[in-house]
């Protein structure tokens, strides 16, 4: 039943990650890159790894993306 | 019996986490997808428990807290980054 | 013991079935703000169920499963609400369905004031 649920997040994983490396707009590739990060995270829990997944959870789904955002913010003010 | 339901119960909540990622694919805006992301860390927390359920182990419940209080700062993130003032 | 359990189970199927249904309203639905409904609350609606059913069938998680489930209440309707107003603010058309705006109609209001 775990190798179903393994094989589940593992096709989903594939298909956001595809959808970040060739999608147009770079808004949406780096929201594609968080939510990697929030399903690796579960696929880590699934191999009885809860620190690894913690640390996962917190840095590559939440603080990665508000630091893209940021940087973001800041390029398109320096533009204007 | 108590496993057939809690599965049938893992079956809907995959389920609903792939009609969310079709959106995320086809959404013609970036609000759409963020709206996404959002219905999918939720999915993902239940997804959590049930694990922590079937693993039998209570430490496992403190990724979903984790989950639950930074996945509303990214989104926050977001949303004003789209209204210009982050 | 048996019935406690089956009790609990029932309850998580419940709120398993409330985000798909919140996962068919993201699909289904016509536009931006109506996604936002269909979307946060029927899910924010479905974890509140699995969380409380999972605690029926293991007496000793309840507390921590009730601290979850304080979070995802408190935090799911903000990051929501910051949602739809950015995305009211940047000018997402509605469907044409729609027959109220009492968000422009304010900011009419304290503009003329």
């Amino acid at each position: 039943m775990s190798i179903l649920l393994a094989i589940f997040l593992g096709l989903v994983i594939l298909v956001l990650a595809i959808t970040a490396i060739y999608h147009k707009n770079t808004k949406v590739a780096i929201i594609a890159t968080g939510t990697v990060g929030l399903f690796a995270s579960v696929l880590y829990l699934l191999l009885a790894a809860p620190d690894v997944a913690l640390t996962e959870a917190s840095i590559g789904s939440g603080l990665s993306t508000i630091i893209f955002f940021y940087v973001l913010n800041k390029i398109r003010q320096s533009n204007d | 019996m108590v496993n057939t339901i809690l599965f049938v119960a893992g079956v809907f909540m995959a389920l609903g986490i792939l009609l969310a990622l079709f959106r995320f694919i086809k959404g013609p805006d970036i609000t759409d997808r963020t709206i996404a992301f959002d219905v999918m860390t939720i999915a993902s927390i239940t997804v959590i428990a049930l694990i922590a359920h079937f693993a039998g182990r209570i430490i496992y419940l403190d990724v979903a807290l984790v989950y639950g209080l930074l996945s509303f700062l990214s989104v926050v993130a977001i949303g004003r980054y789209i209204e210009r003032g982050l | 013991m048996e019935i406690r359990e089956i009790i609990g189970a029932s309850v998580t199927l419940v709120g398993s079935i409330f985000i798909f249904l919140g996962g068919l309203g993201i699909v289904r639905m016509p536009d931006l703000f109506n996604r936002i409904q269909a979307g946060t609350k029927a899910s924010t609606l479905g974890t509140i169920l699995s969380l409380i059913g999972l605690g029926i069938i293991n007496p000793a998680w309840i507390w921590k499963l009730l601290v979850i489930v304080f979070f995802v209440l408190i935090t799911n309707p903000v990051s929501s609400n910051v949602i739809s107003r950015a995305a009211h603010f940047r000018g997402t058309k509605m469907t044409d369905k729609t027959v109220a705006d009492l968000l422009v109609e304010s900011e009419n209001k304290t503009r003329e004031e």
